[in-house]
């Protein structure tokens, strides 16, 4: 009955870490771009959406419709004006860019919001469970768990329905060919990372209705973001959905042994992967 | 009579290499012309020079009258000028379908080609059209990349080396389709280092050699010597 409930909670946990790592795997899978900044974007979103709750008066939930447009604005200009041009063949110049964009982000964070931690009130949502009956599941980690999976599943669509997917792909596979189809690598990388940060705002909802928040924890939900997608296979959001719930259930499963062990199994998890399978869980065929 | 496209004094480097040292030519309306040379020759980068993807560092590429010259690729494509690249460069994530409909991304009106017309010049890619456009056979993965180019219904359809790797049956077929591209109204470049198969489909020939024009003609009008030096670069005296 426990373990149920353990691998439970952990499934759900993963939904979270899943749509931290979404963002990170779509620019990835499309500009081969390590996002060093993804999870100070993320913090960014909840930030915003906490500052147009507290402005408006409305719910998180309907205060995020009016952040992801603004955080797709931010990451077509951030990809237009900055990104692209550190672009190439190097792969140091994105990396330490992104670096640098991390630290400008925490300290801007900082200096607007102080260091003090903050939250997204959910109001009564927050406590609302779900009595299954061997296991009892909590609201908000089943909408979270839900909306990753929503996420994934439209990222999917897009990928492979529609003509921006093949475009994002023809990028991905060959920039230089995709030009002489008339796709501007330039445009199809903003549009991506647009993309991507609509996604880091739905994370920042969850991420700050579930717990506290301050400018400081971006680099760790990156690194778990991070794990998420080489666990799952470089580029495959499906698989960056399973690394997720993989990293989520070792974290379940350790933090019922001890406590202090939750982190540090995810962490482990992630090493035991890469050895049983370096390239990752569900790799794409032509990476 | 102006020519659909004119090529003027072209000149193009790779970073310090200059590629290219001040090339002529004109395309005429309706006309298939063949560029021959040896490798190294500066076929390629010609057509990639054309179509915005090399440095272009002096002379003038003029589309129906207006300059392109230096302009972006995509740009050069919605103009009018597609380009069937050297080893087909196929997209490995995209099925034959999608390979094809990628070549319409920047289309915006209507035209001859459409998938079914494409799929009726080259029947096996309706057969194939789920499988990944690189899981075909070299000939079959040609007429993919032919295809592809005609779907942004180009006036001008560039083919670098489609012969390239391909066994002379299948070299072939993919030719049989020049007719009824040409009767849709396309003009079209032709790079290739078969020598026959290109005095075979020209109007005109032109022979390169490192980076120059160095032969100009009719196919009847150029005599087996004459070719031979140019493409070799030897004289017979």
């Amino acid at each position: 009955m426990i373990l149920i409930d353990t691998l439970a909670q952990g499934l759900l946990l993963g939904g979270l870490y899943a749509l931290f790592a979404a963002g990170l795997s779509l620019v990835f899978g499309i500009m081969r771009l390590v996002n060093l900044a993804h999870g100070d974007l993320i913090i960014l979103g909840a930030y915003l959406i906490l500052t147009l709750t507290t402005l408006t008066g409305l719910h998180p939930f309907l205060s995020v419709l009016l952040a992801a447009p603004l955080m797709f604005a931010l990451g077509w200009l951030l990809q237009t004006h900055l990104l692209n041009r550190v672009l190439g063949t190097d792969i140091l110049p994105p990396l330490l860019v992104t670096f640098g964009l991390s630290v400008v982000i925490q300290n801007g964070l900082l200096e607007a919001f102080t260091a003090d931690s903050r939250k997204l009130s959910a109001g009564s949502i927050e406590a609302q469970s779900l009595d299954l009956g061997i296991v009892t599941l909590g609201v908000m980690p089943l909408l979270t768990f839900a909306s990753a999976v929503a996420v994934v599943f439209a990222l999917n669509l897009l990928f492979y329905r529609t003509a921006l997917g093949r475009a994002f792909r023809a990028t991905s596979d060959d920039a230089t060919t995709a030009q002489l189809m008339g796709i501007r690598p330039q445009r199809i990388f903003a549009m991506a990372t647009g993309i991507a940060l609509v996604v880091a705002t739905i994370a920042a909802l969850y991420l700050g209705t579930r717990a506290n928040f301050d400018p400081s924890i971006g680099p760790a939900r990156l690194l778990y973001a991070f794990e998420a997608v080489i666990i799952g296979g470089l580029g495959s959001l499906w698989g960056t959905l399973a690394g997720g719930i993989v990293i989520g259930m070792a974290q379940a499963i350790g933090a019922s042994i001890n406590p202090e062990w939750q982190i540090l199994s995810g962490h482990v998890a992630f090493v035991l992967v890469l050895l049983i399978r370096p390239r990752g869980l569900f790799p794409r065929a032509n990476d | 009579m102006t020519a659909l496209l004119s090529i003027a004094g072209l000149t193009a480097h790779y970073g310090d290499f200059q590629a290219l040292f001040g090339v002529d030519l004109t395309l005429d309306q309706g006309q298939t012309i063949a560029i021959i040379g040896a490798n190294g020759a500066g076929k390629t980068t010609l057509m990639r020079a054309i179509t915005g993807v090399a440095r272009v560092t002096a002379g003038t590429v003029t589309l129906d009258g207006e300059d392109i010259t230096r302009h972006p690729a995509p740009d050069i494509l919605t103009r009018g000028i597609a380009m069937v690249p050297e080893g087909r460069r196929l997209f490995p994530s995209l099925t034959v379908e999608e390979n094809l409909m990628i070549g319409a991304h920047a289309r915006t009106g209507n035209g001859f080609w459409t998938l079914d017309r494409v799929q009726a010049l080259f029947p096996i890619l309706k057969d194939r059209r789920h499988n990944p456009g690189t899981a075909l056979s070299g000939g079959q993965q040609q007429m993919v990349a032919i295809g592809r180019a005609l779907m942004s219904n180009p006036r001008v359809l560039l083919c670098d080396e489609l012969s390239l790797g391909l066994a002379p049956v299948v070299i072939k077929e993919i030719y049989a389709a020049f007719p009824q591209i040409k009767d849709s109204g396309t003009s079209i470049i032709v790079v290739e280092q078969d020598i026959g198969q290109a005095l075979r489909v020209a109007d005109h020939v032109h022979c390169m050699m490192e980076g120059r024009i160095t032969l100009s003609g009719r196919p009847a009008d150029l005599s087996r010597d004459a070719i031979h030096d140019a493409y070799f670069g030897v004289s017979h005296a």
